[in-house]
């Protein structure tokens, strides 16, 4: 995998659970790709919240923590 | 449609006002049809909701947003399920990322089985978050000291147990709840515990701004019948604290005339 070989994809923990995705996507890609509206989540990186603006500029790199989060019913 | 006869102000927290005195929860609902058509029949304005992660793997358990309409109801995000100050500052923004309002329900626990607020961590977060631009409304125990505590961090409610979350059991201490509500100058919303609707109509007897539940509702056989059971209890309870009850005594009093009565020689 390393020393000039160029690395297809990233490993991350995306909603507590390990993930294998595509090198060179965005935060705004990985929702397109699980299907959900941007509207609809929060998104929390390696524990600082995104703006909804940033997802498109926000890479997802080697080793990222990130959480999907959205409103469900509670008391 | 039941109204309010005395003409009751609304009650205001932070920069709102509010009619209905009934904050009702959206958990614990078989389906999300009920919930939605319980909440209207309940005729709460702010309704809470809490926040989760997504479930990447079970889509079906779609977003509250699917369901109910910020511009239909004013949504609440809680930090339900938060053990430390940490964690519910956490939760609170990302609950505010999502862009609806800059409002918390504030809920620290401190032990699995009661569920009764952490009062310190609870404080604590509190101040975080009104220095950081939150309106705090803080679930809390029926404790004075820490409801005053709650009001000098700047929280906008202060919103003491009727008894522990869940559990049904109305309330265990209305002299405290009273005296909260006399010492404070922010409303007082008394949140959890709550099993029927006698228990909602005692507690606004107390002469509370409001009270929120949310499991006597979802719990109940017909969750839409006591919707609105809780919410003419509620108005009820309000009314009847607005009244002013008769005085209590342990021994009968007459309410027919004693004179006039037939076969008797005088009166």
């Amino acid at each position: 995998m390393r020393s000039g070989v160029t690395v297809h994809s990233v490993s991350i923990v995306l909603n507590g659970k390990s993930r294998t995705v595509r090198n060179g996507l965005t935060v705004a890609d990985l929702l397109r790709d699980l299907e959900l509206h941007p509207a609809m989540v929060v998104v929390e990186r390696n524990r600082k919240i995104l703006a909804r603006e940033a997802l498109q500029a926000t890479p997802v790199e080697e080793g990222d923590r990130i959480e999907l989060v959205h409103f469900v019913g509670g008391g | 449609m039941v109204r309010d006869t005395r003409g009751d102000l609304p009650f205001v927290m932070g920069d709102h006002a509010f009619t209905s005195r009934l904050i009702v929860g959206t958990g614990k609902y078989r389906t999300n049809d009920e919930m939605v058509t319980a909440i209207r029949a309940s005729g709460a304005e702010m309704v809470t909701v809490a926040v989760r992660r997504v479930d990447l793997d079970r889509r079906r358990e779609e977003g509250i947003l699917h369901h109910l309409s910020p511009d239909e109801f004013f949504l609440l995000p809680n930090t339900a399920g938060c053990f430390t100050a940490e964690d519910a500052l956490r939760y609170a923004r990302l609950g505010r990322a999502a862009g609806l309002n800059d409002w918390v329900k504030l809920e620290v626990i401190g032990d699995e089985r009661t569920l009764l607020p952490d009062t310190a961590a609870t404080l604590a977060a509190a101040g975080e978050l009104v220095a950081d631009g939150f309106k705090v409304m803080a679930y809390t125990n029926d404790d004075l000291i820490t409801a005053m505590r709650l009001e000098d961090a700047g929280c906008v409610a202060v919103m003491p147990l009727a008894s522990p979350i869940g559990s049904g059991l109305g309330v265990v201490n209305p002299y405290y709840i009273r005296e909260i509500k006399r010492r404070l100058t922010v409303p007082v919303i008394v949140d959890a515990g709550v099993g029927t609707a006698s228990d909602a109509c005692v507690t606004m007897e107390q002469g509370v701004d409001g009270v929120l539940m949310n499991t006597a509702i979802a719990a109940a056989s017909d969750p839409v019948g006591m919707a609105r059971a809780m919410k003419l209890a509620v108005l009820a309870g309000r009314e009847a604290y607005l009244a002013g009850r008769m005085a209590a005594r342990e021994i009968a009093v007459p309410s027919s005339p004693t004179t006039g009565m037939l076969d008797r020689e005088h009166g």
